[in-house]
């Protein structure tokens, strides 16, 4: 024990271990009044660390190439020995990472986690879910079934639709003039190299942030307004061991639901695994129906709901450009709102309103995003990017015209 | 208005349903089959259907023989023996010698792969499928499918099922052909027993689409025991932790 605490000592003569810990556990304060919600962000840290270590056993088993991805990754379902868990660990965990992200960004414009001091954490958090959509879409194509030869060949073609450069950009990306095995193998590096470092540098930034400002609770009160003599807010608790005894309980509620799915229903009724990837990649044979997985069906519903063309440019460019304008949106929500309060609990009607718009319409266009579009359904999908649209740029009006509720002091229990 | 009413209900209430148009079988909707991964005795059989059947023209070329063998527990002297009729060794891949170029020259198309496509297609599908074969003149092998219009396949297990005549009205309800009649005293099988040799052969063609799934089931039962244990454990910790907080 002594020898321990003397090898700690002498680390810390030399590198700050100590009081890295006291910043971002022992001594980080946190409100005591976090909620539900307030799971998903260690939920996220959990998926993402899982799919790093299924990943880099998946990679040791995994063949790159056009003539073998297919089969490996079947030899790694039959002949590898619990190859099949970690493939099922790793195509959950894909899903899993956007349900519990999702929930996470929901949470922020609950409690408005976005605003004043805390915009760099929102933005940082943004670009990792942006790098997360790059990364989820790589690893689809990786498994090289006809929906990842598919769905690769009209997300990178959207690219096609910019004027004059588009199909050279489109050729860039792919490396040839299809999908193919060269596009195959770059996709494979970005997977698992460049993304991911990428990934873990802004997830550092994300948390680095936060612990500066420190974090914000369902009444967006400020704790640190109120401290002790020692400095210690009054209504603050040390994250480690309150919150980290507290997570773990979260951690086994996820891992049942996780664990349900890859045990009993890896292919989730074909939304986590699509049923026409069980059949190789055939450049010549167009699956009838082309969905992405269920996380992109939202933005691809936008997509496909715009349908004029507008200034002699085709209808595809626009979709693209409301596409990315749907995703770009978020990033400035931070400048949007112009409340007095931060949470939804203080703020009027209009936001209530807003927000539960919102997410109203994230749930019907992710749906009709994963169905086949008639007239009927278009139309629906267009009322919903309207309203989707309307809750970022509708903000800065309703969140200053409406009449909030006064804000407690210190932090509830309720 | 009701368009957008109607949409939102879909979407509270039929989440886990994939819509798609038309019928779950091409011209039909699929006959009901859940496959049964329990009855190894039907699998076996399924097995040698499928040998002897199926892997003429068709592979199983991500399946192994051996894993075959240890799964349906066949005794693997038995399946050198009766399953494999070339110099094939046991741990091999369940492949054939027909080389696609030729195939392609015969049949149009080259026969697919079959250890995924009771994953790709769905067990009943692919029941269906099995069992709706009629007689088209029209057809290169005088054979046409409700489940998969004019299909390159012949009808290999003709010799068991005999024929089966395409008549008017049924489920399908194309005009002159909507539901299939078998025709009397053809084929080695009756109907009854040629129902059961597809039902076998369907079953032991779910569990080589995903050989791991009985395994993945058993696991995944402790898996939950333990988590609920470590559930107790880590509540009670948590309760005692945050005694202090108010």
């Amino acid at each position: 024990m002594n020898a321990l605490i003397g090898l700690r000592d002498w680390v810390d003569d030399r590198l700050p271990i100590v009081r890295a810990w006291n910043t971002h556990m022992g001594e980080y304060w946190t409100p005591k009044n976090f909620n539900f919600w307030y799971f998903f962000g260690v939920l996220s840290l959990l998926v993402l660390v899982i799919q790093l270590l299924t990943g880099v056993w998946l990679t040791m088993l995994y063949v790159p190439t056009a003539e073998e991805a297919f089969a490996s990754v079947e030899y790694i379902m039959r002949d590898v020995e619990y190859g099949w868990l970690l493939r099922y660990m790793h195509s959950t965990g894909a899903s899993a990472f956007f349900a519990v992200v999702y929930l996470h960004m929901f949470r922020g414009v609950l409690y408005g986690s976005y605003k004043k001091p805390r915009e760099l954490v929102w933005v940082f958090g943004m670009l990792i879910y942006l790098a997360l959509m790059a990364e989820g879409f790589l690893g689809y194509v990786l498994p090289w079934g006809q929906m990842s030869y598919w769905g690769a060949q009209v997300i990178v073609s959207l690219f096609g639709a910019i004027p004059v450069v588009g199909e050279d950009i489109v050729q860039w990306i792919r490396g040839d003039y299809l999908i193919s095995g060269v596009t195959l193998n770059r996709f494979f590096a970005l997977h698992v190299v460049a993304v991911p470092i990428i990934l873990l540098a802004l997830v550092l930034l994300h948390i680095l942030a936060l612990h500066h400002v420190g974090s914000l609770n369902p009444d967006g009160v400020e704790i640190k307004k109120h401290k002790d003599e020692s400095g210690k807010p009054l209504d603050g608790i040390a994250f480690h061991p309150y919150y980290t005894v507290h997570d773990i309980v979260g951690v086994i509620v996820f891992l049942f639901v996780f664990c349900f799915i890859i045990f009993f229903l890896p292919e989730m009724g074909g939304y986590f695994l699509e049923h026409a990837n069980f059949e190789q990649a055939n450049s010549l044979k167009t699956p009838e129906h082309i969905a992405p997985t269920w996380y992109y069906t939202p933005f691809y519903a936008m997509l496909r709901a715009v349908t004029y063309p507008l200034f002699g440019v085709d209808a595809k460019f626009w979709g693209f450009v409301v596409m990315a304008g749907a995703i770009a949106i978020m990033f400035v929500l931070p400048w949007l709102d112009r409340s007095a309060v931060k949470s939804w609990r203080y703020k009027g009607w209009m936001s209530k309103v807003a927000i539960y718009s919102l997410a109203v319409s994230f749930l019907v266009l992710g749906y009709l995003g994963s169905i086949s579009t008639t007239p009927g359904r278009t139309s629906v999908a267009q009322v919903f990017t309207v309203v989707y649209f309307a809750f970022f740029i509708l903000m800065p009006w309703y969140s200053s015209a409406e009449k909030t509720k006064p804000v407690p002091e210190r932090v509830t229990m309720k | 208005m009701r368009q957008i009413a109607l949409t939102f209900l879909l979407v509270l209430t039929s989440f886990g349903v994939q819509a798609s148009g038309g019928k779950s079988c091409g011209q039909i909707d699929c006959y009901e089959f859940e496959a049964d991964l329990q009855d190894a005795a039907s699998m076996q059989r399924g097995a040698a259907t499928f040998v002897n059947y199926c892997m003429g023209c068709h592979e199983a070329g991500y399946s192994r023989y051996e894993r075959v063998a240890t799964d349906l527990g066949i005794p693997p002297e038995m399946v050198e023996a009766n399953l494999i009729f070339d110099d094939t060794r046991i741990g091999d891949l369940m492949v054939n010698a027909m080389p696609e170029s030729d195939s392609k020259r015969w049949f149009g198309v080259a026969p697919p792969d079959l250890t995924l496509v009771a994953r790709a297609r769905g067990a009943d599908w692919l029941y269906t499928y099995l069992l709706t074969f009629y007689e088209d003149p029209d057809r290169p092998w005088g054979v046409n499918n409700l489940t998969f219009k004019d299909v390159a396949m012949p009808n290999v297990m003709f010799e068991l099922q005999g024929g089966q005549k395409c008549l008017p009205g049924g489920d399908g309800d194309h005009g002159a052909c909507g539901h299939i009649e078998h025709i009397a005293d053809t084929g080695r099988q009756s109907p009854e027993e040629f129902e059961q040799t597809v039902r076998d052969l369907s079953n032991f063609m779910t569990y080589m689409a995903e050989p791991a799934a009985l395994e993945r089931k058993r696991l995944g039962v402790y898996v939950m025991f333990f988590l609920a244990l470590f559930m107790v454990f880590a509540w009670l910790l948590n309760r005692e932790y945050w005694k202090d907080v108010h």
